[in-house]
């Protein structure tokens, strides 16, 4: 179970590493679905079967479609690839990349001290998820799903387009003045 | 069937994390800044499935799956808002938007 | 009651006429009685406090009144306390009796200015602090009168500030009399700072008594003191190395001249040093000191006499050297002769400045000398007390005051134990450029062609003045007659009470009598010198002025040796330039330094607000390592 571990978690980590240096967005898109599902994978190391689905069904398979439509939309094209090239010079990486070392290795000092184990043997079944999800944190639920319902109602909003107040009639017209 | 060690999940969570933060101080298109923020989120959820892993309770897997809902509700919403900056600037750079200056 | 209960009426009528034209101001007329009355009615005081001393004299020949404690502060009391003894009587005459003569000639001379009651108030400030001055038995409440003449003396020459011809010169010399003299007053403070020290009180009679048993002969403290001492006297008498304020300070109207800058002020120094003698016998080195200066101003500035135009300047150049003569007298011991000398001077002078003044009104307020001429037929009696008083300056022999006055002082710096011959010679040469000058200055003047036209004759209350002071230099020298006249000397009788005669050194007996001939002898040199260049040949003058040579004597002469350049490099032109450097205020800039990296380092933060989002990012996850380090690590 080990080496299934550490093999998803490499498998992780490349695709990550690919999304964020990538330079064509849908290919960048399709590496996080593939880091999505490695991370699935993970979690049915760690005991967590109900979550492994949880992640396939919602997170790589509607929020990345929905990011996948909001591309194809947008309609970037080549031009938008040799873009990001030219904007991806070595001297942005500097900063973060340092920064990020540091917090690195902050991050193995935090941990080495910890020496528990996890493990596959006593997988969580679905059911006590729900019962822990209907029961203690029933409020976090609700709350959920109104956050859900105003991000329906925001999102609808936000993007609708703004309501011309001539004529289309008009519009060549408005745009000589 | 052995076990995993526990801060080998935490440092993939970690790892994850830091890619993530890296993609967003770098990158300037927003749609991909968006993509590493997701990378962040699902990172910080597989630290706290991780947790849950080793006292084999389901609070945890319940955390994760708020921040689930968090993440579908934050990406509707960013997506939305680049669609309207994209109709508005007819750009994705993110350097457009810095009207909030000095 | 004796009279002497009276004599805090003598300062106090001229400070209350002050106060009252001040505060009130007044008619012309009211200002003429106010200005002038006080003052005549303390001259009558000071008369019948004369009289009774002199037939009377109070016990221990000194009379002092404490009219109420200034202040105290631990042990030190210092006492609003006059004192009476020959010395303030002497100067208090002269002050009330010519200063009353003065101020009634003003009230003709000011006749057409405006300010009339101004003036009036400042002079009458003016004679209330110089009677407080020789009054005051306590050193605190002589500095206090001591003050109060500079301050009135600076309003007085800068009177005319407004004039719209020289307004910067007046207000100017006003500035530059007030400045050379504070440096004179800030030595004479320091001077009482070291004798309170010493002897634990500024009371003057007390301080002279514990004097000898305090202080060893030559100490460096007595050094010290008395040094201070000459340095506030130098300033106020218009001495080397502080004069150059005096020819400057003829931008005032001729009154003020006559009455601060001839008369009295300027004899301030020569009061404080005869008050105070008994510290400077006890410093030898310093009353050394005192001859040499006053030696040296005089010959200076009798020389510098010879080579002015403007006649006012002449005389000022002239009372620069008397006033070197009183300061010689003071330096061989000779206290009474320099006294005497004052009175006499006092006389003298002040007639050649209202005469002088009575001229330039004439000649509409001109007062180059070359200009004027022949006015003794115009102006018969102005030119008649003119000759009387320049007689007097010149020592005429035996007609004149000056005569009796001046003879004393060149044979004690001959023969006086602390006199010397080159003191002698010193004086001497002046005295014989004082007659040369004087003529000059009367020849060009009343003599020769009249270059302009006269409107003016001088009224009644100018004459009157001119007449009473013409009188007294002649007359006023017969109440001290030299040893070979026989030993008539009620004056320095009088004064011994006092002040301890001089004492002589070994010298030939009949010298007195040759040098009294030498020196009628070039008195009247000096008169035949200055008829021969001034009336007859003055061509050749003119011829010397021509050469290089002459006219660079010249004009070192005429600009008082060249003091005014020396003081302006060494000391005025460094202090401007100090003060321009200093204009932006070094000090201040610290703190505007502080200021201004607050402004800086605002703006350098400001830069981080540019409304890119990935800084922000950037920025907070800076600050989350920075925390995360501290926490783990510290």
């Amino acid at each position: 179970m080990n080496v299934i571990f550490y093999i998803a978690a490499i498998v992780a980590i490349v695709a990550t590493l690919r999304v964020i240096t990538g330079t064509n967005a849908v290919h960048a898109l399709l590496y996080l679905i593939v880091s999505l599902l490695a991370v699935a994978v993970i979690f049915f190391v760690l005991g967590a079967p109900f979550l492994a689905a949880f992640e396939v069904i919602t997170y790589a398979g509607a929020i990345m479609v929905l990011l996948v439509f909001t591309i194809m939309m947008l309609n970037l094209g080549q031009a938008a690839a040799k873009q990001e090239k030219s904007w991806l010079t070595a001297g942005v990486w500097i900063g973060p990349c340092i920064l990020t070392v540091i917090l690195l290795l902050e991050f193995i000092y935090i941990f080495s001290s910890a020496d528990q184990y996890g493990s596959v043997l006593h997988p969580v079944s679905p059911r006590q998820v729900g019962e822990t999800m209907f029961g203690p944190y029933v409020l976090g639920v609700e709350l959920v799903a109104m956050l859900l319902m105003a991000a329906i109602v925001g999102a609808y909003h936000i993007s609708g387009e703004k309501q011309k107040n001539y004529h289309r009639f008009f519009e060549n017209q408005n745009e000589e003045i | 069937m052995s076990a995993v060690p526990l801060h080998m999940g935490l440092l993939l969570a970690g790892i994850l994390f830091l890619l993530g933060l890296v993609g967003v101080l770098t990158r300037r298109n927003v749609l991909f800044m968006l993509m590493s923020i997701e990378i962040m989120v699902n990172a910080a959820g597989l630290a706290f499935v991780v947790g849950a892993s080793r006292w084999m309770q389901a609070d945890g897997q319940v955390m994760f799956l708020f921040i689930l809902a968090m993440a579908a509700a934050e990406v509707s919403v960013g997506l939305a808002l680049i669609v309207q900056m994209h109709r508005q600037h007819k750009s994705v750079d993110i350097n457009v938007l810095e009207r909030l200056r000095d | 009651m004796t009279v002497y209960h009276l004599i805090w009426l003598i300062p106090t009528l001229p400070l209350a006429a002050f106060l009252i034209l001040a505060v009130f101001g007044g008619s012309r007329k009211v200002a003429a009685l106010l200005g002038t009355v006080p003052v005549g009615l303390s001259a009558l005081l000071v008369i019948w406090t004369a009289v009774t001393y002199l037939s009377v004299p109070p016990a221990g020949h000194g009379f002092s009144e404490v009219l109420w404690t200034w202040f105290t502060i631990g042990n030190f009391s210092p006492a609003i306390a006059l004192y009476l003894d020959p010395l303030s009587l002497v100067f208090l005459f002269v002050i009330t009796f010519v200063g009353f003569f003065i101020l009634l000639y003003s009230t003709e001379f000011m006749a057409k200015e405006e300010g009339f009651s101004r003036f009036f108030a400042y002079m009458n400030l003016f004679v209330f602090s110089m009677l407080v001055l020789v009054l005051a038995k306590d050193m605190l409440l002589l500095y206090l009168g001591w003050e109060g003449v500079g301050l009135s003396s600076f309003l007085l020459i800068g009177f005319w500030y407004k004039d719209a011809q020289d307004a910067g010169q007046n207000a100017y010399a006003a500035r530059k009399a007030f400045l050379v003299t504070r440096i004179g007053d800030t030595a004479l403070i320091l001077g009482l700072f070291l004798l309170l020290q010493d002897f634990g009180t500024l009371d003057i009679p007390h301080i002279l008594q514990a004097a000898p048993g305090t202080w060893q002969p030559g100490s460096s403290r007595a050094v010290w003191a008395t040094i201070l001492l000459l340095g506030g006297a130098v300033g106020k008498s218009a001495q080397l190395p502080l004069q150059t304020w005096l020819p400057d300070a003829m931008a005032g109207p001729s009154p003020v001249s006559a009455l601060i800058h001839a008369a009295t002020m300027v004899t301030a120094g020569v009061y404080l040093l005869a008050r105070t003698h008994v510290l400077f016998s006890l410093a030898p080195v310093v009353q050394l000191i005192v001859a040499i200066i006053g030696a040296a101003t005089l010959v200076i500035a009798a020389f510098s006499a010879l080579a002015q135009k403007d006649i006012k300047r002449v005389l000022a150049y002239s009372t620069m050297s008397q006033i070197g003569y009183m300061f010689l007298a003071l330096g061989v011991g000779a206290w009474s002769a320099a006294v005497f000398h004052f009175m006499i001077h006092a006389f003298f002078k002040a007639l050649l400045f209202l005469g002088a003044g009575a001229v330039i009104l004439a000649m509409d307020h001109e007062h180059n000398m070359f200009k004027m001429g022949g006015l003794r037929k115009k102006m018969p009696l102005v030119f008649w007390t003119f000759l009387f008083g320049a007689g007097a300056l010149a020592a005429l022999p035996l007609v004149t005051a000056g005569f009796f006055s001046k003879d004393p002082i060149l044979w004690f710096a001959m023969a006086s134990v602390k006199g010397s011959f080159w003191l002698w010679l010193a004086a001497f040469v002046a005295a014989l450029a004082t007659s040369v000058y004087t003529f000059r200055m009367v020849f060009v003047t009343f003599f020769g062609r009249q270059q302009k036209e006269v409107h003016y004759r001088p009224g009644i209350r100018i004459r009157i003045p001119l007449v009473v002071l013409g009188v007294l230099s002649l007359i006023a020298g017969w109440i001290q007659m030299p040893a070979s006249f026989g030993h008539f000397t009620p004056f320095s009788d009088f004064m011994e009470t006092l002040l301890p005669p001089a004492v002589m050194a070994g010298v030939p007996a009949g010298l007195e009598g040759w040098l009294e001939i030498a020196t009628a002898v070039i008195a009247l040199l000096g008169v035949y010198l200055a008829w021969q260049f001034y009336v007859k040949t003055p061509v050749a003058v003119y011829r010397f002025k021509q050469t290089t040579v002459g006219a660079r004597i010249y004009r070192f002469l005429a600009a008082g040796w060249g003091f005014d350049t020396l003081y302006r490099v060494l000391i005025v032109q460094p202090v401007v330039w100090l003060a321009r450097v200093d204009k932006r205020d070094f000090t201040d800039r610290i703190y505007e330094g502080v200021g201004m990296l607050n402004l800086w380092l605002g703006r350098l933060f400001g830069r981080a607000q540019n409304g890119r989002l990935r800084g922000y990012a950037f920025g907070i996850v800076l600050g989350a390592v920075i925390v995360m380090t501290l926490i783990l690590f510290l």
